[in-house]
């Protein structure tokens, strides 16, 4: 016979049993009863969020650290409609959370009620899927099936609204296991056939590359595995997108840089000239391909995704392979092997003799400087006095999230966070709140602009409630500096609207928060600056005075190819008046 | 200067470029859709043609499996064979989606519209429209003395044809259902 219990009492119970240890959320009038629940036990720990925007992006930043669904608490209206920015990141860069909506009771719904807002109908774009639950009997199971669509397949949001009168009445409780997810079954392995086919044309690639995205690190720790094992058995260089970044690690041997609009230029260039790519977990966004018409054109394309609608959507391939990532590279890494792991050894080795001649650009390259803060700069000493840590990185959206992707290292999965599709300025802070609240004892770093951070930063109460000591390392160049950057190179330098004008006293409103602030304006007190934050056991602001006038390179511009990249000041000097050899 | 040697002032460049519409023919294909029949499953459907542009000519949906509360969504779009591919994929993609048939593609199939038009006038005109009614295999199903409602059940293109003939004989209005259309055969579309 099943347990009754009331409606409140069952999402409590039903999140224990999927095993959740973390809420983030804001209470209000359609959400009471289960804030009554809440109270009245000790499994799952609610952090308050500042506004519903934070909560969801900390639970991304819980899910994208740990694997795991973050879940999300929200009232109705407002509650809910403040929520959706988070979950259309949270739909872009495919991170599974779970959204728990208050409604008006039932018999209110569509009478324009107070704070009743549409939910699933405004939500229905955003998530991967959404459902209204009228009746107290269906929400537990509901609520399994819902963590089973977040999680399966490609990952994404989901989200159940709740009426009150559903959380006040009573109902059978069922289990994570006798709820009924069977319709819902993506396939995870891979067609053989074309695997076989991939094999083969493996066997016999001149200019192989592998071009990672995020989907491998979705798929779990083992797919980074067999990444790395079949990245260094076959030898293949590999690059990645921003969301794949740490799935191959950036120390590894065959690692040549990420690729992209401000990708390293032997990756994209390695993109353009390669006679194989094979694509793994990631969508050929269009930061990736530049001009769609003039993308690698002299390559066999393979794409390993599990979705198929990613496959074939921009860029038709040879070999399309619809599967989990891990599944996938555990067949080709068999049949390669089982087939006597065949490469052209001396095709990859001109191959490789190439991409490094086109290394020695050196394509990261900046003019230092001695009074002024680079940005980059700021970037290579954090990396190098945070490497040794067990350290998580978030960004916000700009210059600073790219710098960040080009000058820190990641060695593991997992450990950058960033919102790669949606491009959410104030991301970054309370996805460093979310990924703290999982590593308690880890060093978070959000590598952030002044003009996004502020986007977020009533978050501060909750770093400081929680005492989470999320480091909040922001590259103050007092200019929405990607902005500034595009309409230099593309708008005439008119300079419309790109500067951030009347900013706080970072400090200050560090110590105003009860935070510790630190302000670095000089090269020379960098690595000092660094250490304290670092050492300072606490939440820390530290603002980091850097060039404001500092463009972020190499970049393709949009709408051109992989090969008609700018380079940096320092690589394109005297090239720019010289005309013609800028676009290298 | 800037790098892109664009003069400072100019306002003739963009970032922004229009994605090159390459040119394959459009093609109108129809497609079958089994759903569960939830509260709100049409609107992923059509969300999603709206949503990502894609054209809607004519959809249908009813429940069709009243014990497993299944309803089959007939779609009548059109686009180029790549955009086609996607919007399968995309369909398949919802949640409540059981099975996505191109019926275009998959082999021979049956497509049925249903339609009722009102026909007003007297004299020559009305024996006329009565006259073509019946050669068509169109039913009377409501009369007065100064006009007819005809039922006419046929492919998309056999309506259009009666609708052509009767607009002169002092048509009123027309009422389309859309196409429903099924795989031929003994087999269920696989
Ligand atoms: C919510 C939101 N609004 C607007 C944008 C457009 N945008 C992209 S980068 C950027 C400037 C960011 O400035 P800042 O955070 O200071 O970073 P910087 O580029 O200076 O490093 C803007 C406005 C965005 N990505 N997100
Ligand atoms: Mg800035």
């Amino acid at each position: 016979m099943a347990r009754q219990m009331t409606g409140a009492k069952m999402v409590v119970q039903a999140l224990k049993d999927q095993g959740v240890d973390t809420v983030f959320g804001y209470p209000g009038g359609a959400v009471l009863p289960i804030y009554d629940e809440l109270f009245q036990q000790n499994d799952i720990r609610h952090i308050l969020a500042r506004h519903e925007q934070g909560a969801v992006h900390a639970a991304e930043g819980y899910a994208r650290s740990t694997g795991r669904p973050g879940v999300v608490l929200v009232t109705s209206g407002p509650g809910a409609t403040n929520a959706v920015t988070g979950i259309t990141d949270a739909l872009m860069d495919s991170i599974p959370i779970v959204v728990l909506t208050g409604q008006v009771p039932t018999f209110m719904i569509g009478t324009d009620g107070f704070q009743e807002a549409d939910t699933v109908g405004i939500t229905r774009p955003c998530t991967k899927h959404n459902w209204l639950v009228k009746d107290t009997d269906a929400l537990a199971e509901t609520i399994h099936q819902a963590f089973h669509v977040a999680t399966t397949g490609r990952p994404g949001p989901v989200l159940i609204d709740i009426p009150k009168d559903v959380q006040f009445a009573s109902g059978a409780y069922v289990t994570p296991k006798q709820a009924d997810t069977r319709h819902y079954r993506p396939r995870v392995k891979g067609d053989l056939e074309p695997i076989k086919a991939l094999v083969e044309a493996m066997e016999t690639a001149r200019r192989p590359v592998f071009y990672t995205g995020g989907g491998v690190i979705n798929s779990g720790p083992a797919a980074s595995q067999l990444l790395r094992e079949l990245v260094d058995a076959t030898g293949f260089p590999v690059t990645s997108t921003l969301m794949g970044l740490g799935a191959y690690p950036g120390s590894g041997e065959n690692w040549i840089g990420m690729l992209g609009m401000h990708g390293l230029y032997e990756a994209n260039m390695a993109m353009h000239d390669c006679d194989l790519m094979i694509a793994v977990g990631a969508r050929f966004d269009d930061r990736i391909t530049g001009l769609i018409s003039a993308f690698s054109p002299g390559s066999k394309k393979a794409h390993v995704d599990i979705d198929p609608s990613s496959i074939n959507k921009v860029i038709h391939v040879d070999f399309p392979i619809v599967g989990d990532v891990a599944h996938v590279l555990e067949d080709l890494l068999r049949i390669w092997k089982s087939r006597g792991r065949k490469t052209d050894r001396a095709g990859v080795k001109d191959w490789w003799a190439q991409i490094n001649d086109w290394r020695k650009k050196d394509c990261l390259s900046y003019k230092n400087a001695s009074r002024v803060i680079k940005p980059q700069h700021a970037l290579e000493r954090l990396e190098a006095l945070t490497r040794d840590h067990d350290r998580y990185i978030t960004t916000e959206v700009g210059q600073h999230q790219m710098w960040a992707a080009q000058y820190l290292r990641f060695e593991a999965p997992n450990r950058f966070m960033t919102s790669g599709g949606l491009g959410t300025m104030g991301y970054g802070f309370p996805a460093s709140i979310g990924v703290q609240m999982a590593h308690p004892e880890a060093l978070v770093i959000n590598v952030a602009g002044e003009a996004s951070w502020l986007m977020n930063m009533q978050e501060m109460g909750t770093a400081v409630q929680y005492r989470l000591p999320v480091k909040q390392f922001i590259l103050n160049n007092e200019r929405l500096g990607m902005v500034r950057q595009w309409q230099q190179l593309l708008h005439g330098e008119r300079y419309s609207q790109s500067w951030s004008e009347a900013l706080p006293d970072f400090v200050k409103l560090a110590e105003a928060f009860g935070a510790r602030g630190i302000l670095c304006t000089d090269p020379a007190d960098l690595d000092d600056a660094i250490m304290e934050m670092i050492n300072h056991d606490g939440p820390v602001i530290f603002d980091c005075q850097v060039e404001k006038h500092e463009n972020c390179f190499p970049m393709i511009p949009s709408g051109k190819p992989h090969n008609e990249m700018l380079l940096g000041d320092a690589a394109t000097e005297g090239a720019i008046e010289d005309g013609g050899a800028v676009l290298v | 200067m800037s790098a892109l040697k664009i003069k400072k002032g100019s306002t003739s460049h963009s970032a922004y470029q229009l994605r090159d519409p390459h040119a394959e023919a459009s093609e109108r294909h129809t497609l079958s859709v089994v759903v569960d029949n939830e509260a709100g499953v049409l609107a992923r459907v059509i969300g999603l043609f709206s949503g990502r542009g894609y054209n809607i000519e004519s959809l249908t949906v009813a429940e069709v499996d009243h014990t497993g509360h299944q309803s089959r969504i007939t779609i009548v779009t059109s686009g180029t064979p790549s955009v086609i591919d996607q919007i399968q994929a995309q369909l398949g993609r919802i949640v409540p989606v059981h099975e996505v048939h191109d019926l275009t593609d998959e082999g021979p199939s049956v497509e049925r519209e249903l339609a009722l038009f009102k026909v007003a006038g007297t004299g020559d005109r009305r024996v006329e429209a009565l006259r073509l009614a019946d050669i068509f295999r169109a039913n009377v199903v409501d009369s007065t003395l100064e006009s007819f409602t005809f039922e006419l059940t046929g492919t998309p293109e056999k309506i259009d044809a009666f609708a052509e003939l009767m607009r002169p004989l002092g048509l009123v209005e027309v009422a389309r259902t859309g196409v429903a259309a099924l795989s031929r055969g003994p087999q269920q579309a696989k």
